[in-house]
């Protein structure tokens, strides 16, 4: 997808004035929130398996090289086939690739946010394969046309409504009504059509939460079981994994699963927590017949080592998004790429460009949250401070900031001449403020003065009444 | 393609500052040390702590005295729904030796797109998160899982760990190898897709019935 990151301040703007997103989000909030503390409440040893997380994801990375050539040679002693890509580009074409030489026509598809990012299904359509994302979230923003905005609840900012009006509009033939009012309604309907899809698919396209070095397997974590039918029913199962997605063995895998389900949607594990190793053996009575792994690098190996190399760590659990109050107010679409939320703001400009994503690291007060609530510790904020001092160091900064951000970085390192002119403004604003201690309307200040007064500075600096203070 | 990989693990090998190799004894050793990390522990017995687990996941069971007896609680299962006496059925030899009542038509076979009701055998369950394992294999086809809309699945109590951990263990001790499929099965199918509803009963089984096997298999 074309990235309309630059424009998330009208984007912002547009979400806070859509009423209908503003139900949606307000409706999604406090659920997450709420689901993940009592999850977490219940498990004293949350704390400590936090740890041993953030030590497991730390030394693979550390070794990300071994644990990747073990991966491989694990997958093909299965029977299956790895393939690398270091770009979107390279992983669309190995997986057109394999679709072609299956002779393939209909492709289904698990929740994948790889396959998000590399726009698979741009690819896959323009080859002329029919794709069928059969994850419900999914589903409902394909029929949409819209972007996911949100990493593991991709319809969060739609209504019922919408989604039966959506369901109502492709799916019944004129003169042909069923009820699709209640949420049963409407999961039910997307069962029945999306059955027939899965039975037709001759590809099946799913991400993986983890790969597993020990064994060669790729990890699902789903709660529809259609990541599980996508991968069992057609002749070909293709998995699209991200490089970092590598954890040693089982044992690993047990650590990081208690945090990730937990963490997304306060459920102790998901319904279904699957791991593939291979295509069907020779006796098996079902299963695809192909098994490929596309492992995605899109510039994670330049991350590596480097000032981003923590983020690496991230499982994806989207409780960052979940506990941002910028996120919370303007939903996923501002964001204008894949990733939205705090760690949207670190991953798009590392993977479009800092040009094109500088908005949104500035999009934040820093204030913490996503730190607090993210179960493998990733400094998100201390990230967005050094997207924003490259910004400044490659010239991207407006013009006007960079000059307010210039004459305020040479008050500061003058500690004599600071104090007199915050002494100075103080003394002005409070003499404008005609000894009311607040402003119905101030210049430069109107966005904030619209909705609220703006408190006028009382008194005097912090220093002169400590100076004032001391003097016996 | 192998210029990409050849590129990849270059770029990995300089950030990381040493030589690639799939083989390294140090990381050959962490993966084979099976090291676990910090349990979750709780005061009441395996089997108790499963059942508790299972119906916080809408899970439903019933106590079945010895493999004659599966047919029985399969058939009082069917009655309860109000379904067809008619179920796909995984040839696992637990259930060779079943002998169906009149009117039941029982296959033993795969799951296909229209079969209501399956019957398969777990190969352990995981106390700690109610959960059950099975592998793909020709006694127990991946499908039978997942397409019905009623999964039924017997479970030998004495196959209940306390952790996944534990499960890895027997895994490794009797099979060896990972299976194509190795799935953990926790509840029915649901959703919250639809503004944070949750609804059973998305893709998968609407509904999940465990036949808990007195004294093992």
């Amino acid at each position: 997808m074309k990235p309309t990151s630059h424009a998330f301040s009208s984007n912002a703007h547009r979400a806070l004035h859509d009423r209908t997103l503003q139900q949606a989000l307000a409706k999604a909030g406090v659920g997450f929130v709420d689901k993940r503390r009592a999850a977490i409440d219940g498990l004293p040893e949350f704390q400590a398996l936090k740890e041993a997380g953030r030590r497991i994801k730390d030394h693979t990375l550390a070794n990300l090289d071994h644990y990747l050539l073990r991966f491989e040679a694990q997958v093909q002693a299965a029977g299956g086939r790895v393939h690398w890509a270091a770009t979107p580009q390279e992983a669309c074409a190995a997986v057109l690739d394999i679709c072609q030489k299956s002779g393939a026509k209909m492709v289904a598809k698990g929740k994948s946010m790889v396959g998000e990012e590399i726009a698979i299904n741009d690819a896959l359509e323009g080859a002329g394969f029919e794709v069928v994302e059969t994850d419900l979230g999914e589903y409902i923003i394909q029929i949409a046309h819209e972007p996911p905005s949100h990493i593991i609840a991709p319809a969060v900012h739609k209504t019922r409504q919408q989604i039966a009006d959506l369901f109502q509009n492709l799916h019944h033939q004129p003169g042909l009504t069923r009820p699709l009012q209640t949420v049963p309604q409407i999961v039910d309907e997307a069962r029945q059509v999306l059955r027939e899809k899965f039975l037709a698919a001759d590809v099946g396209i799913t991400g993986a939460n983890f790969l597993i070095a020990e064994t060669g397997s790729t990890v699902i974590v789903t709660n529809e079981g259609n990541g599980d039918l996508s991968a069992t029913l057609p002749r070909v199962h293709i998995v699209l994994a991200s490089i970092e997605k590598l954890v040693p063995n089982l044992e690993d895998t047990s650590v990081l699963l208690r945090l990730l389900a937990r963490s997304a949607t306060g459920q102790e594990i998901t319904s279904y927590t699957t791991f593939f190793t291979g295509p069907r053996r020779s006796e098996d009575l079902d299963g695809p017949e192909e098994f490929h792994v596309v492992l995605v690098d899109n510039g994670r190996s330049r991350m590596l080592g480097g000032d981003y190399h923590e983020m690496l760590r991230c499982i994806r659990c989207g409780a960052c998004l979940n506990h941002c109050p910028v996120y919370g107010a303007v939903g996923g679409h501002a964001y204008g790429w894949v990733y939205p939320g705090p760690m949207g703001a670190v991953l798009t400009p590392l993977m479009v460009g800092l040009d094109e994503g500088r908005p949104l690291p500035n999009a934040s007060t820093l204030c913490g949250r996503c730190e607090e609530v993210c179960p493998m510790a990733i400094p998100l904020p201390k990230m967005l401070r050094e997207h924003r001092r490259q910004e400044f160091a490659q010239r991207l900064t407006p013009p006007r900031a960079r000059w307010a951000l210039a004459a305020w970085a040479y008050l500061a390192k003058r500690p004599e001449l600071y104090r007199l002119a915050t002494r100075l403004a103080i003394k002005l604003l409070n003499l404008m403020s005609g000894g009311k201690g607040r402003f119905r309307s101030l210049l430069f200040a109107q966005a904030w003065t619209a909705a609220r007064d703006l408190p006028a500075p009382q008194r005097d600096t912090f220093m002169a009444q400590w100076q004032q203070r001391r003097k016996p | 393609m192998s210029d990409s990989r050849a590129a990849i693990l270059a770029r990995i090998a300089k950030a990381l500052a040493h030589e690639a190799a799939a083989d390294a004894p140090e990381i050959v050793q962490r993966i084979e040390a099976h090291a676990r990390g910090p349990l979750p522990q709780w005061p009441h017995s395996t089997r108790e702590r499963f059942i508790e687990k299972l119906e916080q996941v809408v899970g439903t069971w019933a106590e079945v005295a010895s493999p004659a007896h599966i047919a029985q609680a399969v058939g009082d299962y069917l009655a309860a729904q109000n379904l067809a006496k008619a179920l796909a059925v995984a040839p696992h030899p637990l259930l060779d030796g079943i002998i169906w009542p009149e009117g039941f038509q029982a296959e033993r076979r795969r799951a296909v797109g229209d079969d209501h009701v399956s019957l398969a055998v777990a190969f352990c369950a995981i106390a700690e998160t109610g959960s059950l394992m099975l592998l793909a294999g020709p006694d127990s086809p991946t499908t039978l899982n997942f397409l019905p809309d009623d999964f039924l699945c017997v479970l030998p109590t004495n196959r209940i760990v306390p952790r996944m951990e534990d499960a890895w263990a027997l895994l490794r001790e009797e099979r060896g190898a990972m299976p194509r499929a190795t799935n953990i099965v926790t509840g029915p199918s649901r959703t919250a897709d639809v503004e944070q509803t949750i609804q059973l009963g998305a893709h998968g089984p609407r509904r999940l019935h465990v036949l808990l096997l007195q004294g093992g298999a």
